[in-house]
């Protein structure tokens, strides 16, 4: 088990998501690796969160996923952003900016 | 769409397991390839990097079964497989199945049935349209009884009450339907042209009854009852025909639907207007407390403010509005609801009923608690393992749950069964007065009920058992029992004997008592022989007996026809038959009494010469009734003698002299003092009675019961004295024809009711709580055999072993006693209302019921006592 430090702060695992496969569709394990790298090791992504919450965004249509051929002859499952996956993106991604804000301003004022 | 996506998604994996699970496995093993891809790149050999891929993954099996758990199919899916692996164990384990559906089916259908039977009665609405407005009226007497109310008195309510919307009389009535075989005596009402309205109903057919009809000498109509009509031919045309009661003609107006239900008379067959009103003259039939008065509260109005109204009206008469004196209202009037009406003199024997199944399903719950936890002992070893492969506790509880589940809705399933059974007995058993009888039926409702009770139960008996059997604790169990958990285990199943113990007491003394009550009630002096006595009402009916001395005149040749019927000893007739629900009451004026206005009442009885006799009450003192006590000797009365005790404190009554239903009419001498006899019921000290022949009274009875004394047994005789009465006149009914031991055990079937259910539940309690006991201490001497050896090896004797064992299950019997007597102390304070001069706290029943139950305690201890005391400590020690 993950330490808590370096969970995923609930509720954002979702738009982390959204927003790596905007980038180009992906592979799970591919998801976890950007996270990881992008935020520099702050977040480590449990595989078993990150496949439940892809199927969960697959099935409300927020991704489609695709079965590959990879090159050793195993079968990959690459996931890609719908347009209402998109949408969802830049809600979520606005509604994310304007709460960290606040939560930064509350931060500053209390110093 | 999202939605579409929801379900085809979830659909395919319910569907294409295997394929879904292939694909699941597929994407995993991409994903620590790719993982190990990464750890190689940094140097690490493809082994170690395949290793350390995979414990990054936090074993594959917990990521693929957190992503199984997700989705609405996982919940189907999972409840399927619990579903299924339930049905496994269940068939794997048939002993232990069989007697925990067993006892599920008992507690269940008993509770089923049980509802089914007081759902009619006291939680279902009644079945008119708003029926919690729907109010019976009845005056009270000077002496604060309640008495039937008088049409004068209806008159005035109907004219004055605000708070009511309608009103209706009515009374009973047994006309005679002519124009068949066999002459037949209908149950039938009278009724003001309001009573349908009132209730709510319309007729099916035809019209309902008008203010035209209800008028003195308005026309001969009749609405009739769904079942007569049907048996009339039920023809649509039925309307505006004849049908003949009583010799005369009646046009029928109207039909009632079959759904109607006539709660104030179910049996009922035909209704005819009441057409009072005609004279309000005091010695008019106006002025007779003989009707009932039910009403319909205004919408708005509620019950309390109804009261007050008719308080209010009572206490204020109006001059254009005289009343009588014995109708004055003084004492008020007392409203009711229809209901209450309906169920008041049930409910006590129901809700004793009610309280006894609850008991009893308590019981059986227990019971299956128990053969669970032993169960969950067993299995250990399998929750241990499934814990160690990952199942969560949830899952484990989940699977505990679904197999109680599965338990209880088998039970409930042969449970119905067993209700079904359990409702015929109880309609067959019913007492007389359970009212709306042809409701109690297996229904909707009642599936509802059962289905409900069996989830509750399934989950009830599950959650102790599952929440035990997958404690954490558990990992210790791979390797052994540990001590602790088994400790633990042995109290829960231990306190758990002790609620069935404690439980069964209170159902066992319960039955205790209200048996002890019932043989005392039964050997109370009713003041008569039964034994040899058979009764029968006669109706004298048609117009061609419509004078006094021509209905006396076949009551005279009647009885000398029966008296001829060989095995026949004696026979009479008299207007009212104790313990039949025969109620005929009037006041009586003594001469002596300084306050002549009101002088008490006394049950009336006309009788034939030999009344005495045939009944066999004895004169205590003067001399009977006689052949010469005829219209035109000075009248005579015989009475009864708890009439002459508070009549006439200390003195002489014989040549006394009163009047009697008639303020003004003829005195009658006082001749002599009989028995006391028990009229309405046996539980009922005897009240006032007055006795004068039949040509002596003011009218010559038209409805009147046979007493016959018999030689042998008098059931026997029925068919030859029906035979002798119709041979006098074969146009007379002959109706309720009974032994009079058969009236006395009718007159108790409420409280016999109760006291089968009672005694029927008691035993399966009594049984239900020896297999308990002797359940746990199977168990406790399996679980000891190590210890038992031990002491036998350390020199204890089979002796020491016995008492040892024995004593560990009364200590426990002994607790629930101890428990079981406070609940039954709080318990059978409810019963009282069953009992009959008999303390709820009677110290026999309470002693013959601990006696009892230690009794079979110790015969369910004394198998395992046994076993234990035989086992060879050379065996049991090298088993280890």
């Amino acid at each position: 088990m993950d330490r808590p430090n370096t969970d995923v702060i609930q509720g954002t695992l979702d738009l982390l998501l959204l927003k790596t496969l905007s980038l180009e569709p992906m592979h799970g394990y591919g998801i976890a690796r950007r996270i990881e790298q992008i935020s520099r090791g702050v977040f480590k992504v449990n595989p078993g969160s990150l496949l439940t919450a892809l199927q969960r965004l697959e099935r409300a249509g927020s991704v489609d996923a695709e079965w590959r051929q990879t090159e050793n002859a195993r079968r990959a499952k690459v996931y890609a952003l719908t347009r209402a996956g998109r949408k969802q993106l830049t809600a979520e991604a606005a509604d994310w900016t304007r709460r960290a804000g606040a939560v930064a301003r509350l931060l500053h004022t209390e110093s | 769409m999202s939605l579409w996506r929801q379900l085809s998604r979830g659909l395919r994996v319910l569907i294409h397991r295997a394929e879904a699970d292939r694909d699941l496995d597929a994407e995993v093993e991409h994903w620590l390839d790719q993982a190990a891809a990464d750890l190689a790149a940094s140097g690490l050999s493809p082994e170690e990097a395949r290793r350390a891929a995979r414990v990054k993954l936090g074993g594959t099996l917990s990521a693929r079964e957190q992503v199984r758990e997700h989705g609405w199919e996982r919940v189907v899916g999972g409840a399927a497989a619990d579903l299924t692996y339930a049905a496994r164990r269940l068939r794997k384990d048939a002993a232990f199945t069989l007697l925990a559906v067993l006892t599920l089916a008992l507690g269940i259908g008993a509770a089923t049935a049980i509802f089914s039977t007081v759902n009619p009665v006291l939680f279902e609405r009644l079945p008119y349209p708003d029926p919690q407005r729907l109010m019976t009226i009845s005056d009270v007497g000077g002496s604060g009884a309640r008495l039937d109310v008088t049409y004068g008195t209806y008159r005035e309510v109907a004219q004055r009450s605000h708070a009511l919307a309608s009103l209706a009389v009515l009374k009973a009535w047994q006309p005679t339907l002519g124009g068949l075989d066999v002459p037949e005596r209908l149950d039938a009402q009278r009724v003001s042209a309001g009573y349908f309205r009132t209730l709510g109903v319309e007729p099916l057919l035809g019209r309902d009854f008008t203010p035209a009809d209800d008028r003195p000498k308005g026309p001969d109509v009749v609405v009739l009852g769904h079942a007569l009509w049907r048996r009339l031919g039920g023809n649509t045309d039925i309307v505006g025909r004849i049908v003949t009661l009583d010799d005369t003609p009646f046009t029928v107006i109207g039909v009632m639907p079959e759904r109607f239900e006539n709660l104030l008379a179910p049996s009922a067959q035909v209704w005819a207007p009441l057409q009072y009103g005609e004279s309000f003259a005091p010695d008019s039939r106006e002025w007779g407390h003989h009707l009932r008065m039910v009403g319909r509260l205004r919408p708005g109005m509620d019950r309390e403010a109804a009261a007050r109204e008719l308080t209010t009206i009572a206490g204020s008469p109006l001059p254009e509005l005289p009343r009588v004196p014995w109708a004055d209202l003084s004492g008020g009037v007392l409203l009711s609801s229809l209901r209450d009406e309906v169920t008041q003199g049930v409910r006590p024997a129901l809700l004793a009923v009610v309280a006894a199944v609850l008991l009893l399903l308590a019981i059986t719950g227990v019971n299956v608690t128990n053969l669970l936890l032993a169960r969950g002992a067993q299995r250990r070893g399998e929750f241990a393992m499934r814990a160690a492969l990952g199942a969560g506790r949830a899952r484990l509880v989940r699977q505990l749950l679904t197999e109680s589940l599965l338990l209880a809705v088998l039970g409930g399933a042969l449970g119905l069964a067993v209700a079904e059974l359990g409702v015929r007995a109880l309609v067959a058993l019913s007492p007389a007065g359970l009212p709306r009888l042809d409701a109690i039926r297996v229904d909707i409702a009642v599936l509802g009920f059962a289905l409900a009770l069996s989830a509750v139960i399934g989950i009830g008996v599950g959650i102790v058992p599952a929440l035990q059997a997958s404690t954490p604790g558990l990992r210790a169990g791979v390797e052994r029992n540990s001590r602790r958990s088994v400790g633990d285990y042995r109290r829960t199943r231990g306190s758990l004997v002790v609620a069935e113990v404690a439980l069964a007491l209170v159902l066992l003394v319960s039955a205790g008592l209200l048996f002890r009550s019932l043989s005392r009630l039964l050997a109370v002096d009713t003041g008569f022989d039964d034994a040899p006595l058979l009764t029968m009402q006669v109706q004298v009916t048609g117009h061609r007996y419509d004078a006094d001395s021509v209905r006396y005149g076949f009551l005279e040749r009647s009885l000398d026809a029966v008296r001829g019927v060989p095995g026949v000893a004696a026979a009479a007739y008299t207007s009212q038959l104790p313990l039949s629900d025969d109620l005929d009451v009037y006041g009586v004026h003594l001469e002596r009494e300084t306050d002549p206005a009101n002088d008490g009442a006394a049950l009336r009885y006309a009788v034939t010469p030999g009344y005495f006799a045939a009944m066999g009450i004895p004169l205590r003192t003067g001399r009977l009734l006689g052949e010469h006590d005829g219209v035109h000797s000075p009248r005579s009365v015989v009475v009864s003698e708890a009439f002459a005790r508070s009549a006439f404190p200390g003195g002489d009554p014989i040549g006394q002299r009163l009047r009697f239903g008639d303020p003004e009419g003829d005195w009658y001498t006082i001749v002599g003092v009989v028995g006391d006899v028990r009229q309405t019921a046996l539980g009922l000290t005897s009240a006032n009675a007055l006795y004068v022949t039949p040509t002596q009274w003011h009218w010559v009875d038209r409805r009147v019961s046979l007493v016959v004394r018999g030689r042998g047994v008098p059931a026997t005789l029925a068919p030859a004295v029906r035979a002798a009465i119709w041979s006098v006149d074969k146009d007379q009914p002959v109706v309720r024809v009974a032994t009079m031991r058969e009236l006395v055990e009718a007159s108790v079937a409420d409280r016999r009711f109760a006291l089968i259910v009672f005694e029927a539940f008691g035993v399966a309690a009594l049984t239900l709580a020896a297999i308990g006991l002797y359940g746990i201490l199977s168990v406790s001497v399996t679980e000891r055999t190590r210890e038992i050896g031990v002491r036998s090896a350390l020199g204890a004797s089979s002796r020491d072993i016995l008492r040892l064992v024995l004593r560990q299950g009364m200590v426990l019997t002994a607790v629930g006693v101890a428990l079981g007597l406070v609940l039954a102390w709080a318990a059978t304070r409810s019963l009282a209302a069953l009992l009959f001069e008999l303390p709820p706290l009677d110290p026999v029943t309470y002693g013959s019921v601990v006696t009892l139950l230690l009794g079979v305690s110790v015969l369910a201890c004394w198998g395992p006592a046994w076993r234990a005391a035989r086992l060879d400590p050379a065996i049991t020690l090298r088993a280890e």
